[in-house]
């Protein structure tokens, strides 16, 4: 425990160090990573842990951020998908239904900031816009509400809907958002089409931080409070009752659980969470186009799912760290490595990279590891980094009146 | 005097196969079973009066109230839980777990109590778990209460679905065979167990079982079904000499050694 402790605090003292002596390198900032990792996850007394993590995610990241300011913009990127994969996990981790449309409910909430919030209205209502910077507080309540709206929308007609069926109508539900946005221009421009709505208005950072900081400590603010939200809907006969869903639809019901209404609040509360980011991400853009709403995030998303541990709350928010940091940090600076190898003409047993056909550009085998770690995930770990634990609970002694003469032991 | 339960003229076709036809059943008080071969129709009889199955013809009333296209969350809100045949736990939570999501249909709580962790909130949840923990204990799982449903032993797993039922507060309980594949003393362990329900809780249980040594000990009145019809009903030792019913055994070539000496 002594042991843990102190690694945890000189992990974290050393990588924080050499983030400020190497701002470039991508392995001191790797290196904070898993010091904040270690830290969360190391045997040392509760106080300490969280003490721990918000010197770090409040303090030192802000730092690092000043020092490369690249670091700070992937912490909030992580952020981000962190309450994607969190709204995510209660629809498919929690109440097993599998969505591959996920990211409509992200560009609902992208959209409908980005259409009032920017001079983009006045072509739909007249004059009078963008609306004040400061109703952006507001708008995060409207993402929340039509995210919510949007997922039950799409909860109604699919409610008879089980496993494969489920997923390839929610695969289309997201398409359809996305082409509508692409093609919402005409005959109203709602969308502006494929060109995208610009320039979005941001609220003032208060205090005199920098944008980047402010996106940073409003995207931490939100995840906390989705982690909490998270938790106590878990911990609650709503949680149960998902739980029950998943795992037998009709025992659930038999049991009085009523399926309609569970699984519509189930699709509402993931949707919810995405239309709040939706909001922030729009905002903290300040351009978005339908490109960022592909099917292909939607995957994204769900593998960090997945990867991190169906229905495990820990789980989501490190399957979202670690897709997150490996698409925009380790492959990309994996394939910026591979580059000035090729530009500097390295010889690897007697073949010359410079002569590598284009093909072969490095940049391209980013998606490659990307799904060669997936399988072998699914492989050797198909329960996920951090599994969902049951959680154990002390039983009080019953109370005397419930006590009856116990069932004669079975074992003759 | 009104019956508790009552079909009347129940019919349930499956394109052209008659699961179910015309059966009438009614009961008060006390323990119910309904027999036959397999294929009798006697789940599906079942799956009609937990509102699973929706009948072609006939009624079924439950406290004078009719039953028919009320869903299953409805049908167990108003006092009847069933166990199914091939046991239907949630196999990955914990027995506790299961015992509590069969408490749902009667928590007054909607989202915003859950959210806010109000004080109304957690003192129903402990509630809840008291009273899951009791039940368990009813059923002998005490102890089992954290272990994962698909790790604990058949007959435990069948106890737990006993227990999951009655978490509902039911009136009516329907039990799908719940001796099978239990020993002979388990079953006759479960079978005094059923009693002290109805004793302590004043349930009324519907069964289903093979277990003819269960059935004849335990039942107050046995119907007997056979191709979807009500061939024989009554108290268990008039029953079991019905010649329809030793017929309707007997007849079978395959296995009538084993059901002759089962019915003995």
């Amino acid at each position: 425990m002594i042991l843990h402790g102190v690694a945890a605090v000189g992990l974290l003292a050393v990588s924080g160090f050499a983030v400020a002596t190497y701002p470039r390198s991508v392995l001191a900032f790797l290196l904070f990573q898993g010091a904040v990792l270690f830290a969360y996850l190391a045997r040392i007394p509760p106080w300490l842990k969280w003490s721990l993590l918000a010197v770090a995610l409040l303090g030192m990241m802000p730092i690092i951020g000043a020092y490369n300011g690249y670091y700070l913009e992937i912490a909030t990127q992580v952020g981000i998908f962190v309450a994607l994969a969190l709204g995510l996990n209660i629809v498919v981790g929690l109440a097993g239904l599998l969505d591959l449309g996920y990211v409509a409910f992200y560009a609902v909430g992208a959209y409908a900031w980005a259409i009032y919030g920017s001079p983009h209205a006045n072509l739909i209502f007249g004059g009078g816009f963008p609306l004040p910077a400061w109703t952006f507080y507001l708008f995060l309540v409207v993402g929340l509400a039509v995210g919510a709206v949007t997922g039950i929308l799409l909860g109604l007609p699919v409610l008879r809907l089980r496993g494969d069926y489920l997923a390839i109508v929610t695969l289309g539900f997201g398409e359809v958002i996305r082409v509508l946005a692409n093609n919402l221009d005409k005959p109203i421009n709602l969308t502006n089409g494929p060109k995208g709505i610009t320039p979005i208005s941001r609220p003032p950072a208060p205090f005199g931080i920098s944008y980047g900081e402010y996106f940073y400590f409003l995207v931490l603010l939100i995840v906390l409070v989705v982690i909490l939200v998270n938790r106590r809907l878990e911990d609650s006969h709503i949680g149960r009752a998902w739980e029950a869903i998943r795992e037998d639809e009709l025992a659930a019901q038999a049991m009085g659980v009523p399926l309609v209404r569970m699984k519509l609040l189930a699709f509402a509360c993931g949707a919810s969470f995405a239309g709040i980011m939706g909001v922030v991400f729009s905002a903290k853009q300040v351009f978005i186009n339908p490109e960022s709403f592909t099917f292909l995030e939607s995957i994204g998303v769900l593998a960090m799912v997945i990867l991190g541990g169906m229905g495990s709350i820990p789980g989501a928010v490190l399957g979202a760290t670690v897709v997150t940091v490996l698409n925009l940090q380790v492959l990309k600076g994996f394939s910026l490595w591979l580059n000035e190898l090729k530009s500097a003409g390295v010889t690897i047993l007697g073949f010359n990279l410079a002569d590598l056909p284009t093909q072969f550009e490095p940049a391209k085998y980013e998606r490659m590891i990307f799904g060669v770690i997936l399988i072998l995930m699914m492989i050797f770990r198909p329960q996920g980094i951090l599994p969902a634990r049951r959680r154990q609970r002390e039983l009080a002694e019953p109370a005397p009146a419930a006590v009856q003469p116990q069932v004669e032991p079975t074992i003759p | 005097m009104t019956s508790l339960f009552e079909a009347r003229g129940v019919t349930k076709r499956f394109g052209g196969l008659t699961a179910v036809h015309r059966v009438d059943f009614a009961l008060t008080s006390g323990i119910a079973s309904i027999i036959g071969p397999n294929g009798a129709g006697k789940t599906t009889l079942f799956n009609i009066f937990t509102g699973l199955y929706r009948p072609d013809e006939g009624m079924v009333t439950f406290q004078g109230r009719s039953l028919i296209g009320l869903r299953p969350d409805e049908i167990t809100a108003l006092g009847i839980c069933r166990t199914f045949q091939n046991i239907r736990l949630f196999r990955n939570m914990t027995a506790i777990e299961n015992v509590l999501v069969g408490m749902h249909a009667r928590i007054p709580l909607g989202l915003a109590p859950v959210l806010a962790r109000t004080a109304r909130f957690r003192r129903i949840e402990a509630g809840l778990w008291s009273e899951a923990a009791g039940l368990l204990d009813r059923v002998g799982l005490r102890r089992a209460a954290n272990e994962v449903a698909k790790n604990l032993p058949y007959g435990d797993q069948r106890r737990l679905e006993i227990a999951r039922a009655l978490a509902a507060r039911p009136t009516l309980l329907l039990l799908d065979e719940p001796t099978a594949g239990m020993t002979q003393s388990e079953a006759g362990a479960l079978m005094a167990l059923l009693r002290r329900l109805v004793a302590d809780l004043r349930l009324a249980i519907i069964l289903i079982e093979h277990n003819m040594r269960v059935v004849m000990e335990v039942s107050d009145r046995v119907t007997v079904l056979d191709h979807g019809e009500k061939i024989a009903e009554g108290p268990p030792e008039l029953v079991q000499s019905d010649p329809r019913v030793i017929e309707a055994y007997l007849g079978r070539a395959s296995w009538a050694g084993r059901r002759a000496r089962a019915l003995d």
